[in-house]
C-alpha cells in the first residue's frame, strides 16, 4: 500500500517540479519587453545584445529555448550571474546552506514551542495560562515578521546590546559555533514566532477535540494516572491532525525566510532571490526560485507521508 | 409561464430555502456577531482605518510628502509633530494616515481580484467536473507548488517591481485557494436533493449555478473573504518592504518600514508607527474574520 502510494507521490513530485521549471522559464519571457534588454540595462550596446541573445538562444522557437534551458538545469548549470560573474549553481548552493541552517533552527523552535503552549492551553482551557495563549497566538499570527524583526533587533541589539542583530558572524574574531548560535538567536526567533501561533493554535483545538472523545473517559475510568492520561492518550492522538500542518509550515517557512534574511542581513538564498530581483539578475532570481520550490515540493512530499505514517485513513481518500 | 422561468424561479426558490438565506438568517448571524465583542472590536479598529484611509486629505496635518531637512527625525509627541518626523524631516503622523490609502487598497483590490476569479473557475470546475475540472485543477496544482510568498516574488520578479504589479501578483498567489474551497462546496452540493430536484424540472446548468448552487456558497465565500483580506495586506506589505511593491517616497507602511530601517538606532518611532499600522489592520481583520466565521457556524475546509 505504501509503496504505490510513495510512487504516486514520486511520479507527482516529478510532473509539479516540471511545471515549476516552466513557471520559472517563463519569468524571463514574462518581463515586458526584450530579456536580453533586461538582463543588461537600457545602456547595453547592440553587439553585446546580439551576443546575449545568441548565447540565451532567444532567436530558437519558444519550446526549443525551454528543452535547452531544462536540460542544462538538469545538469546543473543555470547559467552564470550578471553581477557577479559567477556560476549561479555555486552561489545558490552556499547561499542554500545559510538559509538551512536558519530554517531548520527555526522550525525546531516553532515545533517544539506550538506543541508545548497549545497543548497546555488545551489541557487547562479557560485558565488565564489558556487566555494569555490564545492572545500570544492572535499577536503571533498577525504581526509582520519583519516588523517584529526590527523590533527584536532594536531591543536585544541596539539597546541591550546582549545579541548581534546582523549578519551570521562576527566581522573580527568571528567563527566558531558559539558565535554562530548568538547570531542565530534573534532570526531564528522571529522567524518561529508566526509558525508557533499557528502551531499552538491547532494544537489547542485538536487536544480540546480529543478531549471530549470517549477513550479518555475510558482511561481516566480505569484509574490511569493523570499524567499518563495526557502523554499516552491526549498528546498522541492530538498530534494527528498537526503532523500535515507542521509539514505546510516548514514549506511556508522557507519562503518566509527571504523577509527575516533581509531584515538580519543573514546570507541565505531568501534575500539573494530579492536582491537579484531588484538588480535584474534574472539567472539568479532564476535558481534561487527554482531551489525553493524544488525543496518545498520535496518538504511536501514528506509532510504527506508523514501524515500517512500516523493515519493510515489518508491514502484512502 | 414558459418552462425555463418556471425552472428558474423553482431553482431559486429551493436553492434560497436550502441556503436558508431567509430574513431571519441574516438577522441571526448579525445578532451573533453584534454580541461578539472581540469581532466587534476587531471590525471597528478596521473601519477606523477605513475611514482614515477615505479622510486622508482632511485630518492629515501635513503632506506626506513634504520634506523640511531642518526638523528631521523629531522625536514622538514634539511640537507640530505628534508623532515626530523622519529622515527628511516629514510628519510621520500624516504618512501613516496617507499610507492607509495604498496599504489597505492594494489587499481589498487583490481579494476582490482573486476572489471574482477563484469563485468563478471554482464553480466551473466542480459544476462541469470532467474535463474542464481537471484542466482548471492542474494549473491550480502548479500554482500550488510555489509557496505564497515565493509565488508573490516570482511573478514580480517577472513583471518588475511597483504597486500595480504587487497587487496582481498578490491576487494571483490567492486564486488557487478560492478554487479548490469553492470547488469542495460545489462538488457536495451538486449531490443534494434541492440541486437534483431543480435539475429535473429542467433547470439550465447556469440557473442551477447561479440560483440553487451560489446561494449557499455565499457565507463561505464571505468568511474566506474577510479572512484572506487580511492575509493579503500581510504579502502585499511584505512585498513592500522587500522593495518590490509600492515604492518610495509613497508612504505606503511595508515601504515606510524597509526605507526607515537603516535608521533603527537613531529613530526606532519611524519603524514602530508603521509596523504597528500594519499589525493593528491584520489583527483586526482575524478577529472579526474569526467572529464572522462562528457567527454563519461555516468552516473552512482550508484552514
Amino acid at each position: 500500500m505504501y509503496l504505490t502510494w510513495m510512487l504516486r507521490r514520486f511520479v507527482y513530485l516529478i510532473l509539479v517540479l516540471l511545471a515549476a521549471t516552466v513557471v520559472v522559464f517563463m519569468m524571463m519571457h514574462l518581463a515586458p519587453g526584450d530579456p536580453a534588454q533586461a538582463m543588461l540595462g537600457p545602456m547595453a550596446r547592440g553587439d553585446a545584445l546580439a551576443q546575449l541573445r545568441q548565447q540565451l538562444g532567444l532567436n530558437d522557437p519558444l519550446y526549443i529555448q525551454y528543452l535547452h534551458w531544462l536540460e542544462h538545469t538538469l545538469r546543473g548549470d543555470l547559467g552564470r550571474s550578471i553581477r557577479q560573474q559567477v556560476p549561479v549553481s555555486s552561489l545558490i548552493f552556499s547561499q542554500f546552506k545559510n538559509t538551512a541552517i536558519l530554517g531548520s533552527v527555526s522550525f525546531v523552535i516553532a515545533v517544539v514551542g506550538g506543541l508545548a503552549l497549545g497543548f497546555l492551553a488545551g489541557l487547562k482551557r479557560g485558565s488565564f495560562f489558556d487566555r494569555i495563549i490564545i492572545v500570544i497566538a492572535s499577536s503571533g499570527i498577525a504581526i509582520p515578521s519583519f516588523f517584529l524583526g526590527l523590533v527584536l533587533a532594536y531591543v536585544f541589539g541596539i539597546r541591550l546590546h546582549v545579541l548581534p542583530s546582523n549578519g551570521m558572524y562576527s566581522l573580527q574574531g568571528g567563527g566558531g559555533l558559539l558565535d554562530l548560535i548568538k547570531h542565530l538567536a534573534l532570526p531564528a526567533i522571529t522567524l518561529a514566532v508566526g509558525p508557533i501561533a499557528v502551531v499552538a493554535r491547532m494544537t489547542r483545538s485538536s487536544t480540546l477535540e480529543v478531549l471530549s472523545q470517549d477513550y479518555v473517559r475510558t482511561a481516566r475510568a480505569k484509574g490511569l494516572h493523570e499524567r499518563a492520561v495526557a502523554t499516552r492518550h491526549i498528546f498522541k492522538n492530538a498530534l494527528i491532525p498537526i503532523i500535515h500542518l507542521l509539514g505546510l509550515q516548514a514549506g511556508i517557512l522557507l519562503s518566509a525566510t527571504a523577509l527575516v534574511e533581509v531584515v538580519f542581513s543573514w546570507p541565505g538564498i531568501g534575500a539573494l532571490m530579492v536582491n537579484s530581483i531588484l538588480t535584474r539578475d534574472l539567472p539568479v532570481t532564476q535558481g534561487s526560485v527554482l531551489l525553493i520550490a524544488a525543496v518545498y515540493a520535496i518538504v511536501s512530499v514528506f509532510a504527506d507521508f508523514a501524515h500517512m505514517v500516523v493515519d493510515p485513513r489518508v491514502h484512502q481518500s | 409561464m414558459t418552462n425555463s422561468t418556471l425552472a428558474r424561479g423553482v431553482a431559486q426558490e429551493i436553492g434560497a430555502a436550502a441556503s436558508g438565506r431567509s430574513r431571519s438568517r441574516g438577522a441571526q448571524v448579525m445578532r451573533r456577531l453584534l454580541r461578539d465583542r472581540i469581532g466587534m472590536t476587531g471590525i471597528i479598529l478596521v473601519l477606523l482605518l477605513i475611514v482614515m484611509a477615505v479622510l486622508a486629505p482632511v485630518i492629515a496635518p501635513h503632506d506626506p510628502l513634504a520634506t523640511n531637512l531642518n526638523e528631521t527625525f523629531r522625536k514622538v509627541g514634539s511640537h507640530g509633530h505628534l508623532l515626530g518626523t523622519d529622515l527628511y524631516g516629514r510628519d510621520m503622523l500624516s504618512r501613516v494616515i496617507w499610507g492607509a490609502r495604498p496599504s489597505l487598497m492594494i489587499g481589498f483590490v487583490a481579494t476582490c481580484l482573486a476572489l471574482g476569479l477563484g469563485v468563478t473557475l471554482g464553480v466551473i470546475s466542480g459544476f462541469y467536473a470532467g474535463r474542464i475540472d481537471s484542466i482548471i485543477m492542474r494549473i491550480v496544482d502548479v500554482f500550488l507548488a510555489f509557496p505564497y510568498l515565493l509565488l508573490a516574488i516570482v511573478i514580480v520578479g517577472a513583471l518588475g517591481p511597483g504597486l500595480f504589479n504587487a497587487t496582481l501578483a498578490v491576487a494571483i498567489t490567492a486564486i488557487p485557494f478560492y478554487v479548490r474551497l469553492i470547488r469542495g462546496m460545489v462538488l457536495s452540493f451538486r449531490e443534494e436533493q434541492f440541486v437534483e430536484a431543480s435539475r429535473a424540472i429542467g433547470a439550465s446548468g447556469y440557473h442551477l449555478m447561479r440560483h440553487a448552487i451560489f446561494p449557499n456558497i455565499v457565507p463561505y465565500v464571505i468568511v474566506a473573504f474577510s479572512i484572506n483580506v487580511g492575509y493579503l495586506i500581510l504579502e502585499a506589505a511584505s512585498l513592500s518592504f522587500l522593495g518590490l511593491g509600492a515604492q518610495p517616497p509613497s508612504p505606503e507602511w511595508g515601504a515606510m518600514l524597509a526605507e526607515n530601517r537603516n535608521y533603527l538606532t537613531l529613530a526606532p518611532h519611524t519603524v514602530i508607527i508603521p509596523g504597528v499600522a500594519i499589525f493593528i489592520v491584520i489583527i483586526g481583520l482575524n478577529l472579526f474574520g474569526d467572529a464572522l466565521r462562528d457567527a454563519f457556524d461555516v468552516r473552512l475546509r482550508e484552514e
